[in-house]
């Protein structure tokens, strides 16, 4: 009898060790793919907003308050556009190709971990490649696509958006390898932890590998001014010129992913992932209060717009969004004013804090690294491509590559003196410096080159 | 059970995807066809558990290399490529290569069978935990025991990238 129950117990105990490893995993990624939309039409409608604020406009204020709900209008209207497949287009290869560029957007954000605790694949050895490597399957998408449509304009935006990737791909891979040269690890989890011990930031100690694989991850994701894929002004829409509809809202899709995977990489190597600003300072620990108090500032702000709102609709949307932000707050509020209140309590809720307050730093500096996207977007102008082909093997690899071996020279003179944390500095700092002035020195000695009479410009075809 | 249906899984589709490739008259197709071959034996490497190798045969072949092919293949020009007639005259000689793979591996095969205890290695499949960290592994592997065959590596590839630089040099 005992023994039928101890093999109960077993079956009892393979259950949810299956449930955990194959079950949840599961229901996250679902939970991911299907709010993901929701978040990517978030992001477009900020983008306008903020795109209208500096331009001095108001931006869309038809749907909803202050145009709120623009973003579930615009995907309603892209799911019942016309479908077209232009008639010479391979069928096959135009249907997969949306689908390529959007699946590995989706699947290398199993790879993130979003808090201490949350992470759809626990644990990987490899984390940071996986996340890399999988991202960058995506260009696939986009150059199939654009030799699919059977478009000149189509096929340009492609070579163009090949070109740059592979380009810019080696500037971006070396930057992480100085980053990783400072951690020793790829563990996405290690990392973070790894900047928590050293209580700095990474992107202190390796300054030029952030600025690196900022300016690399704007032209890997083809964002403006490196959108030569589907400028406009010359290429109607690149790549996405035969697309409508569904198929093109694919292609957004994955854009605007890509853009939240890129921006939580540099937040996990540079920023501190999901540590609070200064987690080690312990007179700075009231910084604990700033995202409740954050929240509760916007939901009053909301409040205090209600009486300006023009019908009763917008009024009663008002008050929504404000209860939204004020029970935010109140679950923020719960892990930090619990152990003040009752001290017995502070071990008990130290994992909650974890997640909750480590989930809002980290989508916190995820939104200011979108945020310098979207401005550098609405302040410069689009690159010519061979200034963009320039920039890219002229200046940023070799800076990268010189960045590397300095970092590596910096780690070990750092070693032998025993500094630590922020002693680190004095001797990074120094190697970022070194690191510029090369880079600078090569570029001066390549253009110095290119202003030989001989030397027109290169007749590239797809310069367009 | 999981590890068998997984590899047969890759397995299938590795083996499908790569004759479907040499038999499809759109390079592009091939391509394509070439790409998912390539993702089918990562899986492989993964359901070995060696993830270190899964993700560089993904960032190198297929984010690498592989967008470089396409790109050389968008370059030319598709419908003079359909036209010709191609490798028709390389049947026999394919035939008989393959013919000689296939039996120095059956070889290979009949002859450990007859050697007890001696034959192939068959590794006892180990819990996933207790796995020693892959990429450290790789690393130490690369950088210990076998410095001196990846340096001479690295020294070749760079003598073969130099190459290329001086030859795309000299045209201009």
């Amino acid at each position: 009898m005992s023994l039928e129950i101890g093999t109960d117990m077993n079956a009892l105990q393979a259950t949810n060790e299956f449930l955990r490893l194959y079950w949840a995993p599961l229901l996250c990624g679902v939970a991911v793919v299907a709010i993901l939309p929701l978040i990517a039409g978030y992001i477009v409608l900020v983008e306008r907003k903020i795109m209208a604020d500096m331009q001095a406009r108001l931006g869309p204020m038809r749907v909803g308050p202050h145009g709120l709900l623009q973003p579930i209008a615009d995907a309603v209207k892209l799911l019942i556009k016309e479908d077209i497949i232009p008639d010479n287009a391979d069928k096959l290869v135009f249907w997969l190709a949306p689908v390529l560029s959007v699946g590995a957007a989706l699947l290398s954000l199993a790879g993130l971990a979003i808090g201490p605790a949350f992470q759809i694949a626990q644990d990987i050895n490899i984390g940071i490649l996986f996340v890399v490597g999988i991202s960058a399957m995506g260009i696939f998408g986009i150059v199939l696509g654009g030799w699919a449509s059977n478009s000149h304009y189509s096929l340009m935006g492609a070579l163009r958006s090949s070109a740059q990737l592979v380009s810019y791909e080696t500037a971006a891979g070396m930057a992480l390898v100085s980053a990783l040269l400072l951690t020793g690890t790829l563990n996405v989890k290690s990392i973070v932890e790894a900047q928590n011990k050293e209580g700095i930031w990474f992107v202190l100690l390796a300054p030029v590998a952030f600025f690196t694989y900022l300016v690399a991850s704007i032209a890997e994701t083809n964002r403006a001014p490196f959108d030569l894929p589907e400028a406009e002004s010359e290429l109607v829409a690149g790549y996405m010129t035969e697309f409508s509809g569904f198929r093109w809202s694919l292609y957004f899709l994955a854009e605007y992913t890509n853009m939240i995977v890129v921006a939580s990489v540099a937040t996990t190597l540079f920023l501190g992932g999901w540590l609070r600003p200064f987690a080690r300072v312990p007179w700075l620990s009231f910084l604990d209060f700033a995202p409740p108090v954050l929240i509760m500032a916007i939901a009053a702000y909301c409040v205090l717009r209600v009486p300006k709102q023009p019908t009763r609709v917008q009024q009663l949307f008002m008050l929504a969004v404000a209860g939204l932000c004020f029970v935010t707050a109140l679950v923020l509020a719960v892990p930090v004013v619990l152990p003040i209140i009752k001290p017995s309590v502070r071990e008990a809720v130290a994992p909650f804090y974890a997640g909750i307050h480590g989930g809002f730093w980290f989508i916190f500096k995820v939104s200011v690294y979108i945020y310098l996207f979207m401005w550098l977007r609405f302040t410069l102008p689009r690159y010519r491509f061979d200034q963009l082909m320039r920039l890219g093997w002229h200046f940023l690899i070799p800076l990268s590559i010189i960045n590397v071996l300095l970092v590596g020279v910096a780690l070990i003179v750092g070693a032998y003196f025993h500094l630590q944390g922020w002693g680190l500095l004095l001797v990074t700092t120094p190697a970022a410096i070194l690191a510029l002035v090369a880079a600078f020195f090569i570029l001066a000695v390549e253009k110095g080159h290119d202003a030989r009479p001989d030397q027109t410009a290169t007749s590239d075809f797809y310069v367009g | 059970m999981l590890d068998k249906i997984l590899f047969y899984f890759f397995a299938g589709v590795a083996v499908g995807s790569a004759v479907l490739m040499v038999t499809r008259r759109n390079v592009v197709h091939s391509a394509i066809l070439l790409i998912t071959a390539l993702l089918a034996t990562a899986g492989i490497f993964l359901q070995l558990r060696a993830e270190f190798l899964f993700i560089v045969q993904i960032i190198l072949y297929v984010g690498g290399i592989m967008v470089l092919f396409i790109f050389v293949i968008m370059l030319v020009n598709l419908d003079v490529a359909l036209q010709q007639i191609q490798f028709a005259r390389q049947k026999w000689v394919a035939l008989l290569v393959a013919l000689a793979l296939a039996g120095q591996v059956g070889l290979m095969f009949w002859s450990s069978r007859k050697m007890p205890g001696q034959g192939l290695p068959v590794l006892t499949a180990a819990a996933a935990e207790h796995l020693p960290a892959n990429s450290e592994e790789v690393a130490k592997s690369l950088f210990g025991s076998y410095l001196l065959p990846f340096e001479i590596a690295s020294v070749l590839l760079l003598v073969a990238m130099i190459g290329a630089v001086v030859m795309a040099k000299k045209r201009t």
